[in-house]
């Protein structure tokens, strides 16, 4: 199979620019961990060279696809986009069950919702997750997403329309995690929101493709987030799209196209109306429109800001915004990334790999709060909560409590 | 002096002369090839890479043509590890004439040349940095070869029947009595001594020095022309087929993908000396121009090193001297004992690589004709040590050879370090060479393991092998800091005709290594032997 795909001849471009400093090798957290990969630098502009239609270096499925190697190039070599346009080549012919399955996330919320108490026990039961690991070959300790009785979109329904608020409407996209697994920061979101003064629309929407992307299945993935354009521009013409879900805000603002080259108007209208939540605060402050009347809250807390977050250009809005919180005190983690890379760090071969790369933030939690951290994306909170033990929600959530839509108690237990 | 005694002398170690060793070793002659330098360092090192379908001659030379459609398809099975089999294109420009396509097919079919015009869609399909703007598109057999790897190749076949390969031995005398050459009398480079080798029969194959090596015979009006030509490599393969332009043979109308990289090709200017070829830059202008219309964004795209090379082109009375672009590009045996009444010189000059092979056959059927002997010649049917398998050279093969040191069983960890990572050569091929040519320069591994040669053009790698050659006991401390000196001054005559761009950044790193850290060029001098 060849790379038929545009957004490859783009990305290999970049490797003439490669001066083989070696700083991405330097800051790779799979690299520092294993000697089964390579590297980004060798698998990205050096292997690049040697390729051609043929598959032969299976070593490059080791990259988790975190993107550090892109952002750390001073050059401005897409090496992770090389890699993961490679590992769709690899696979395209022999892809594993497993990562068809955990990459329809869809999929997996829909079956998993109407049983949550059962999904949830079977995910509990250790026997089971050993044939599961055997069978299927997810490891049978990775974090597996914790169902929710309730769907996002159940609760949205049932729910009396508000009227328009003062400051217009705003659409929201949950994401497939926050369709059905964490379904109270996208709740939450709303809540803020509704709080500020906008009106919110939801419209029907699907998934945004990331997972399979970065599984490697770019023609399913390239369907999947041009469907969920149109899906989000049904809602109305030029509205903002807030996202609580920051990898696949990310998936929509540049992953779809420059890893898969999808080159669309649709995605690039909702392309640059999507905002992650916490992005759109902050702009909120800049303009001067963010009430900022905060109570003290004073609390010390471990934020971690995910690699898809890092690689959408936009600093760390989210230790911004909650800096505008008098008392709050929070500590960025300093640590190159939490393993998980979406679904990588499920995967039987790679959970070792994955938390190797994760035990310094892990570490890092727990020392600076053993009762609550911070972080922006789904996946990367269930594999901080469960290697840590420290329960990580998303930022919005202390925002939450400052608008005083909640309280503190309900994030951290009395006594704790 | 030291003294030899064989039937043949072959002096030039490229692949006319590895070729016609061969051939003569292979009908059962005693034979010493001898090389003023390294195997594969003149002329057959410094072009394209180019394995010709013979499409770029259909129209302007059919001989040649129909000579290289037979040749590619020997010297593919013969030298499959040195070939391969990219395919080409003959493309016609946006600006091109659409006409000539015609004429094109027309004269393949003539000169019986496969060639089959397709779809422009379908060639910008498999070749996506194609310049949509094509009008026509015709595929070729074309492939590409690597000089240096079919030379040695070669080389090692006439060991295994017999001959004897001198490199570094630069032919001094050719004695000649009573009007025939009795011996050829060579300086060895390396050990400073001198040798003489008894003959009966002299080959030729200086290419275009082979004008003053038949003037040591006596022989004075040989004219071989060096006709000029100089090559750009580009960082990576922007194309995975030959890229011709479908006109009338012109400057910079090839880009060939050869191993890691994509090289265009060439000018064509008359030299006066073929040790001292320069690269102007106004030519290195022109290929980038004339890559341009063949993929757009060429300009842009990083060069990496350019080089020179002279072809040995036979004055041919039909063209003026000076318009080396319009001589023949067939071989050309002079026979010395009709031209110059001296008996067992012949020179073997023109042709083009892709018909090494059967320029040796045409001067070995001579040689053995003026001896009065019939021995046929078999080159074709017996490939070379390395090609027995039959399977072509693939881009992919050091990165599955790296994969496989890697694979699940071996601990995931690699045994064997890689030393120059653009080209992905290990410690232990770097090593083994060295082991069996220790008296060679870094040059010399370079042009077999391509040492240097990617990208960064030895910054990183050449320290990593000047460490090596220590650590083995090939070099001391001066010897090896004056081998990685020659080696990085060698890497930059290629350097700087390019340095615009991408390679700008590389080369200022690499000077601030080299230069800013390590003061390469201020450690001190020593004397030496070699050169």
């Amino acid at each position: 199979m060849s790379l038929d795909f545009a957004g490859h001849e783009f990305a290999r471009a970049s490797l003439d620019h490669c001066v083989k400093c070696t700083i991405c090798e330097t800051q790779c957290p799979v690299a520092a961990v294993t000697p089964a990969y390579p590297g980004p630098k060798y698998i990205g502009p050096q292997a690049e060279r040697f390729r051609h239609g043929l598959s032969v270096d299976h070593s490059l499925d080791y990259c988790s696809s975190c993107g550090i190697c892109t952002l750390s190039c001073p050059q401005g070599v897409k090496i992770a986009e090389l890699n993961s346009q490679a590992r769709a080549v690899m696979k395209a012919d022999h892809m594993p069950l497993r990562d068809q399955l955990i990459s329809r996330t869809t999929v997996m919320g829909m079956f998993m919702t109407p049983v949550a108490p059962l999904a949830n026990m079977a995910l509990g039961i250790s026997p089971l997750r050993v044939i599961v690991e055997k069978t299927v070959g997810v490891h049978r300790h990775a974090p597996m997403p914790h169902a929710c009785s309730q769907s996002f979109m159940s609760w949205w329904k049932k729910r009396p329309e508000k009227p328009e608020g003062p400051r217009g409407v705003v659409v929201f996209f949950h994401g497939c995690a926050g369709g059905y697994f964490e379904v109270e920061t996208s709740k939450k979101t709303i809540e803020v929101l509704e709080h500020l003064g906008f009106k919110v629309l939801v419209p029907k929407q699907g998934c945004c493709g990331l997972a399979e992307q970065s599984n490697g299945l770019f023609d399913r993935a390239s369907a999947s987030v041009l469907k969920l354009c149109d899906d989000l521009r049904a809602a109305g013409k030029d509205l903002t799209i807030i996202s609580s879900s920051g990898s696949c805000t990310g998936m929509l603002k540049h992953e779809a196209h420059e890893i898969m080259g999808v080159s669309d108007e649709r995605l690039r209208d909702v392309g640059t109306r999507v905002r992650d939540v916490m992005e759109f605060l902050w702009e909120l402050h800049e303009a001067g429109e963010l009430p900022e009347d905060f109570p003290r809250i004073d609390l010390t807390v471990p934020y971690h800001a995910p690699c898809q977050l890092k690689s959408q250009g936009m600093g760390m809005p989210a230790l911004d915004v909650l800096g505008l919180i008098p008392g709050l005190t929070v500590v960025e983690s300093g640590r190159a990334c939490c393993g998980i890379a979406g679904t990588y760090g499920l995967k039987r071969e790679k959970y070792a790999v994955a938390q190797a790369v994760g035990k310094p933030l892990f570490d890092m939690v727990r020392a600076t709060n053993p009762h609550l951290a911070l972080c922006d994306t789904e996946t990367c909170r269930w594999q901080i909560s469960q290697s840590s033990g420290v329960p990580t929600v998303h930022p919005i959530s202390l925002v939450h409590v400052a608008y005083g839509l909640s309280e503190l108690r309900q994030l951290i237990p009395a006594g704790a | 002096m030291r003294e030899l005694s064989t039937d043949v002398v072959v002096v030039g170690g490229g692949a006319t002369g590895v070729g016609a060793a061969r051939d003569a070793a292979m009908r059962g002659y005693s034979v010493v090839l001898v090389e003023r330098a390294d195997l594969g360092q003149g002329t057959t090192g410094r072009f394209h890479g180019l394995l010709h379908s013979g499409g770029r001659y259909v129209v302007s030379d059919p001989g040649s043509a129909t000579e290289c459609a037979a040749e590619n398809a020997i010297v593919g099975r013969i030298n499959a590890d040195a070939v391969e089999r990219t395919g080409g294109y003959f493309v016609t420009g946006p600006d091109d004439d659409p006409g000539f396509a015609d004429k094109f097919l027309a004269g393949a079919a003539t000169a019986g040349v496969p060639a089959k015009e397709i779809d422009v869609a379908e060639a910008l399909r498999c070749e996506p940095r194609l310049n949509p703007g094509i009008r026509r598109a015709i595929e070729v057999q074309d492939g590409t070869v690597d000089g240096w790897q079919l030379v040695w190749g070669v080389a090692r076949s006439a060991i295994g029947h017999g001959a004897k390969v001198l490199t570094y031995h630069r032919v001094t005398d050719i004695v000649v009595r009573n009007g025939a050459v009795e011996a050829v009398v060579c300086h060895d480079a390396k050990t400073g001594e001198d040798v003489r080798i008894a003959c009966s029969f002299v080959i030729n194959a200086g290419g275009p020095w082979s004008a003053q090596i038949a003037r040591l015979a006596g022989c004075e009006d040989v004219e071989v022309i060096p006709g000029r030509g100089i090559m750009v490599a580009m960082s990576h393969r922007l194309v995975n087929r030959v890229i011709n332009r479908c006109i009338y043979p012109a400057d910079g109308d090839i880009l060939v993908p050869v191993h890691t990289v994509s090289i265009i090709g060439t000018t064509d200017v008359r030299a006066e000396d073929p040790d001292h070829l320069e690269i102007p830059r106004k030519e290195v202008q022109q290929m980038l121009d004339a890559g341009e219309v063949l993929v757009p964004g060429f300009r842009t795209s990083r060069a990496l090193h350019a080089w020179a090379g002279a072809r040995p082109l036979v004055k041919d009375s039909r063209v003026s001297a000076s318009d080396t672009r319009h001589m023949s590009r067939g071989m050309s045996v002079l026979d010395h004992a009709e031209r110059d009444n001296l008996k067992g010189l012949l020179t073997i000059t023109g042709g083009k690589l892709t018909t090494y092979r059967l320029m040796a056959e045409h001067i070995i059927d001579r040689m053995c004709e003026q001896l009065g002997d019939t021995r046929p010649c078999t080159t074709a049917d017996e490939p070379v040590p390395g090609s027995e398998s039959g399977h072509n050279y693939l881009v992919t093969h050091r990165l599955k050879d790296r994969e496989a040191e890697r694979a699940p069983g071996s601990g995931d960890v690699p045994t064997d370090p890689i030393i120059c990572e653009c080209e992905l050569m290990t410690r232990s091929m770097f090593l083994d060479l060295f082991e069996q040519q220790p008296d060679a320069g870094f040059d010399d591994l370079r042009r077999q393991l391509r040492l240097g040669m990617g990208p960064c053009q030895g910054g990183f790698c050449a320290l990593r092998a000047t460490g090596l050659a220590c650590d083995a006991g090939h070099a001391d401390a001066t010897a090896a800091t004056n081998a990685l000196r020659r080696f990085l001054t060698n890497r930059w005559i290629g350097l700087w005709p390019i340095l615009y761009g991408d390679q700008v950044r590389q080369t200022a790193l690499d000077y601030w290594i080299l230069q800013g850290t390590l003061d390469v060029e201020h450690l001190p001098e020593t004397e030496e032997v070699a050169s």
